[in-house]
């Protein structure tokens, strides 16, 4: 752990009620999702500028929490890189946006209620975005099964061509 | 067949604005197949006139499941993948996933093969930089650089080919070191190439910085501030021409990249014309590390001893059972990795390309997450795209460098 780190570690901890955990030398912090906004509001003024990425991980069939959300920070002005780690229940899960503090949450946010299907409250645009619109389920959930593509020969083409899901005339 | 919903202006109510309701301004689509999107980007313009009023991306064209795919194969497997994301950059995509397999399960890396990887990464930096500099020229009508530039790119990938045979999908670059040592040739043909192209970066510089049509049509065009980079995630060329000297191989170096001497260029002016000098003196600076790294070349093993994680030679596996078991076992179950998580970072030509990897103890990745910059740097295309005119626009997306590959994974 770097010892830059340690005072901006503290003032979470006291303020957030936030727990630090380390592994190879990344240290994280578990928060609960309705601090989230703050804190991240707390880290972009203590110089965390960039949201590096937003992510999600899936423990099904854990459902207490199913879900923990992975916001990465990085500060320029510090050179330091800072993990935060929400878990999400799996019954209807949401979290609050922070879209209008880190912008390009907003994009973010949108692929993890695409591909996990969490919910993200007051999210100006909540679409899909890299699924197509009218897709069914979130394909990155551990419950999702991965497809595949049936292979076509000359004595079956037809007979799959027919079920195969696509566009024909 | 379900039927085809038609959208309607109302559909799209909170995203243009309220004169496109009324219509008193126009709504057009630019791709997915338009050539100076740089692949399948869609585009949702709405259009005053010649002016754009509001700009809509729409990715998702080219989305492979590549997260999915890697959680269902071992590390070792997994790796194929990487190089299908960011197409121009398949040596720096390598690169970022063995580091993140080395942080995860604590490998040591030779350090030869640590100074093959610069010379690598940065050969491939500079063939991605060229592809950027050809297709956005051609999008500003600058036929002839468009043919130079491919030309150039031939010789880097010769030597990709040399090195792995593969010209761009390579796989060269293992967790723990290397597939195999580089051939003989690989220096006179390096070296090669670090004579010829400093003279070639001069002629694309004749060509273009000087230009009045050039200056015309990028400069003061796609402005953003640091400050606003910042807070779009924007990374990489983009960044440093507003004026933030961030690279990860400077700021939080990695592979050794601390022990070479590289200048990081910054410009103050933040729009398309400082990115394309950026681009250009970063082309520069890539041979310079290149030089620096084959000069002092060490000699030693290109993969790590530590059998558990690394296959060994196939050499070793006629004569010791040993080798044989570590063989099978590697390329069948594959190798477990301890509990935990890690982010690991690099820099692509295009930003950070990060990659938060978790295991649950298992041999595949539980969970394997790439950021890739082009999408965070695409994401600042319709704040700089407001009220510029549709040729503009074509200048904008061109420095942006997209890969649609690297968006929409």
């Amino acid at each position: 752990m770097e010892m830059k780190i340690q005072p901006i570690l503290e003032k979470l901890e006291k303020e957030f009620g936030a727990a630090v955990s380390e592994y190879r030398g990344d240290t994280s912090l578990v928060l609960t999702g309705e601090k989230i906004v703050a804190a991240c509001q707390r880290l972009q003024n203590l110089g965390f500028e960039l949201l590096s990425a937003l992510t999600a991980v899936d423990y099904w069939p854990e459902e207490k929490p199913r879900f923990h959300v992975i916001y990465q920070m990085t500060s320029i002005s510090l050179n330091l890189v800072l993990t935060l780690r929400v878990p999400v229940p799996g019954i209807n899960p949401s979290l609050p946006t922070i879209s209008h503090i880190y912008r390009n949450a907003n994009w973010r946010e949108r692929e993890l209620w695409d591909m996990f299907g969490i919910k993200f409250l007051g999210h100006p645009d909540l679409r899909r975005i890299l699924m197509p619109a009218d897709w069914e389920g979130h394909p990155l959930r551990k419950d999702y099964p991965l497809g595949y593509e049936e292979p076509q020969f000359t004595f079956n083409y037809e007979e799959i061509n027919l079920r195969k899901p696509y566009a024909k005339e | 067949m379900p039927d085809i919903q038609e959208i309607t202006v109302q559909d799209l109510k909170h995203l243009v604005s309220e004169r496109a309701i009324q219509g008193e301004t126009v709504l057009l689509n630019m791709g997915p197949q338009h050539p100076s999107t740089h692949g399948v980007l869609r585009l949702l313009l709405e259009l005053d006139g010649e002016t754009v009023v509001n700009c809509i991306p729409d990715i998702g064209f080219l989305h492979t499941g590549i997260e999915k795919n890697m959680e269902a194969k071992t590390y070792a497997k997994a790796e194929v993948m990487s190089d299908r994301l960011d197409y121009m950059n398949t040596v720096g995509n390598n690169l970022a996933y063995a580091l993140a397999v080395e942080k995860l399960v604590d490998l040591d890396v030779p350090a030869r093969a640590q100074s093959i990887r610069v010379i690598l990464a940065e050969l491939q930096r500079f063939a991605s930089h060229l592809v950027w500099l050809g297709t956005s020229a051609l999008d500003l009508a600058a036929r002839s650089m468009f043919l130079y530039c491919f030309r150039e790119r031939e010789y880097i990938l010769d030597v990709m080919e040399m090195c792995s045979g593969q010209r761009m999908m390579t796989t060269y670059i293992r967790p723990g070191g290397l597939w195999r040592d580089v051939p003989v040739e690989f220096e006179a043909a390096v070296r090669d190439i670090l004579k010829k192209f400093p003279k070639r970066i001069d002629e694309y510089e004749a060509l273009l910085t000087r230009n009045p049509l050039m200056l015309d049509r990028t400069y003061g065009i796609g402005k953003l501030t640091g400050e606003e980079c910042l807070n779009f995630g924007v990374t990489g060329p983009m960044l440093r021409a507003s004026g933030i000297a961030w690279d990860l191989r400077k700021d939080r170096p990695y592979c050794g990249y601390e022990q070479y001497d590289f200048k990081v260029p910054t410009r103050a002016e933040g729009d398309v014309y400082a990115r394309y000098l950026v681009r250009l003196e970063e082309m520069r600076q890539a041979l310079k590390i290149v030089q620096q790294a084959l000069d002092k070349l060490p000699l030693g093993p290109v993969r790590s001893q530590n059998r558990k994680y690394v296959p060994p030679r196939r050499s070793e596996i006629g004569v010791s059972m040993e080798a044989l078991i570590h063989h099978f076992k590697l390329w069948t179950e594959g190798f477990a990795a301890s509990k935990g998580a890690i982010y690991s970072a690099v820099e692509s030509p295009r930003g950070e390309l990060g990659i938060y990897l978790e295991s649950d103890g298992g041999p595949k990745p539980y969970r394997i997450h790439w950021r890739t910059p082009s999408f965070d740097n695409l994401q600042s295309l319709p704040a700089m795209s407001k009220g510029v005119l549709v040729a503009d626009l074509v200048a904008i997306i061109g420095s942006v460098d997209i890969v649609l590959g690297d968006v929409d994974r």
